[in-house]
């Protein structure tokens, strides 16, 4: 039966569907993985008996013939969201038993597809953090060990349970979220593949909210052709979500043809940052060589802004944080501390509720929009925004998509980079520019770093090729898949 | 770019977070290099940049102003610490 739970999405729902084993086997499968699991700390709820339920009546409807697009697949669900009658608490103190009355659009979908919910995914909490140390349910670990130390390493943020569940078996394929690199970086991290698609591909509405206008949701999964399949049922236009966008969701596994001869693949000179190791460096170089062996063209471009990404990034994100977490106030949900009078409830209830990480954020972001500092912050930063859109456009008429590095590291060890903010903040570096302009992009793992750790690269596509992404990115993962080991099991 | 600890007190306030006098101080040297590292932005001209408001070119769907949900006030206030007949519980705000 463990073996079940080293097969890819598909191969499970093509199993499940043609009877090989049932999808409460599959579904027994992964529970019992979750259960060794403990060590990971990615799962913060199991949904045991909605998962075999589900599961139940996907074998009824496979035996009827009805089966979707994720028949009987067994998924993680980040806790960001919303899930109805499932705690749901974006791994905050303030959303102490939140179990809402109804479910986001994009795990509606998933059901509707046929897929299994085996419980919720730690995070950072409220999605802010790049290692997920930032979660009120501790932090999350990283199933790779380096091969030089017996240190517990950091899964990436804040997708970091998604990530880690998804590497060491716990799930077929998780959803996560994007802000500013929430899903490739983790994905980068941990060996998997995430996708952050264009901004209004994915519905957001019950997604709990961190920065509206880069928010997006998107899969992590084993591989390419699983991350296709995911993002094909989690997108779709959606009436609660007005920047939804109308578009038509392709087959997007059905794009993954290898075939890139003719393809303009853009290498922008900005993201040799100094400082870039040599390892970084030399895993770029070889997802140049190995596209151009394909027979892709390779384009230098230049994306003049990229540096000041980061820097508006941390206008933008904690502004729209600061408004978004304002209905956390002890009234309608979560947590409550009593005070002498309502404004003092809402300051104690906010105080114990929020971690440091969230009130450093509130705090920067209720700063730069008080009065008299609009205008130099947040305008100016939604200027900048303009400015590296702007690179990106002038960029696509030389080329069709950017390949990047996904991160500056591997992983790297817990509590390494928590004492510095800034720091930790430039993890996000690689990933932070596609936010800002809503742009797709996907992280694949192409290599191992000199101490056995998964490394990742980074494609950039335009507004809605997101098919492109998974064709190109499955030429790097099949010609680099014999150098990329799996994690020893040593946490079950 | 420094901010005092008078600032950081007021910038709680404002986003009702109550903090003590040793966060007040620890968040003011966070929120200063924070708020310092931000500073290279200046350096960047924007003269006649168009703020970006959308990430995506949309029109703003329109919908017809009718009622299309609703009347579950229970649900409502199901996830609240303290209602009563379907309404939110608070301290008194007006004598």
């Amino acid at each position: 039966m463990t073996e079940i739970t080293k097969l890819t999405l598909k191969q499970t729902r093509d199993a499940i569907v043609n009877k090989d084993f049932t999808a409460v086997e599959a579904t027994q499968a992964y529970l019992d993985n979750i259960k060794k699991s403990e060590k990971l700390n990615a799962f913060i709820v199991t949904t045991e008996e909605k998962a075999l339920t589900m599961a139940k009546q996907s074998d009824e409807r496979v035996a009827k013939g009805e089966a979707g697009l994720l028949e009987g697949v067994p998924l993680g669900i980040k806790d960001l969201f919303c899930t109805q009658g499932v705690q749901s608490t974006a791994c905050s103190h303030i959303l102490d038993g939140f179990e809402p009355e109804y479910e986001s659009t994009v795990t509606s979908n998933l059901w509707q597809d046929g897929a299994v919910m085996l419980g919720k995914l730690n995070m950072d909490e409220f999605a802010m953090g790049s290692s997920n140390e930032t979660s009120y349910y501790g932090d999350v670990v990283n199933p790779w060990k380096a091969n030089d130390s017996d240190k517990t390493l950091v899964p990436g943020g804040s997708s970091g349970g998604s990530a880690s569940a998804v590497a060491a078996n716990l799930c077929a394929a998780a959803t996560a979220t994007d802000t500013g690199g929430s899903i490739r970086q983790p994905a980068a991290f941990t060996g998997t593949v995430g996708i952050k698609p264009t901004y209004g591909r994915c519905s957001r509405w019950g997604v709990v909210a961190f920065a509206s206008s880069l928010d997006q949701a998107g899969p992590i999964a084993k591989n390419v052709e699983d991350c296709a399949i995911m993002l094909e049922s989690m997108a779709s236009v959606d009436k609660k979500d007005t920047t939804s966008v109308d578009t038509p969701v392709p087959n997007y596994a059905e794009a993954i043809t290898g075939d890139i001869r003719g393809m303009r693949i853009g290498i922008p000179k900005e993201y040799r940052v100094d400082g870039m190791s040599d390892e970084i460096s030399a895993l770029w170089q070889q997802g140049i060589d190995l596209l151009k062996d394909a027979g892709a063209e390779v384009v230098d471009v230049s994306l003049p802004h990229t540096k000041y990404a980061l820097p508006a990034y941390y206008i933008v994100a904690p502004a729209e944080a600061s408004s978004n977490l304002a209905r956390y106030d002890g009234v309608k949900y979560g947590l409550r501390v009593p005070g002498k009078d309502i404004v003092e409830m809402y300051e104690n209830t906010r105080a114990e509720g929020f971690g440091d990480e969230v009130k450093r954020r509130i705090l920067i972001g209720t700063y730069v929009l008080s009065a008299g500092y609009y205008d130099a912050y947040y305008l100016r930063a939604q200027k900048i925004r303009t400015l590296i859109n702007q690179d990106f456009v002038n960029a696509y008429q030389k080329c069709d998509m950017l390949l990047t590095p996904t991160t500056p590291t591997a992983a790297f060890a817990h509590g390494s980079k928590s004492g510095n903010p800034v720091e930790m903040y430039l993890n996000d570096i690689f990933t932070v520019t596609v936010n800002m302009a809503g742009l797709p992009a996907i992280s694949v793992p192409a290599g191992m770093s000199a101490n056995g750790l998964p490394l990742g690269l980074q494609l950039i596509g335009k507004a809605f090729d997101e098919a492109s992404l998974f064709n190109v990115s499955s030429v790097i993962e099949k010609a680099t898949a014999q150098n990329i080991s799996s994690p020893e099991s040593w946490w079950a | 770019m420094t901010i005092d600890a008078n600032t950081v007190r007021r910038v709680a306030r404002l986003a009702r977070l109550k903090i003590s006098d040793s966060e007040a101080e620890t968040l003011q040297d966070e929120l200063s290099s924070i708020l310092g590292w931000i500073e290279q932005l200046e350096e960047v001209d924007v003269e006649g940049v168009e703020p970006m408001t959308s990430v995506v070119e949309t029109q703003m769907r329109l919908r017809s102003d009718e009622i299309s949900d609703g009347n579950y006030p229970d649900k409502i206030v199901s996830n609240a610490s303290l209602s009563e007949d379907n309404f939110f519980m608070v301290p008194k705000v007006v004598e």
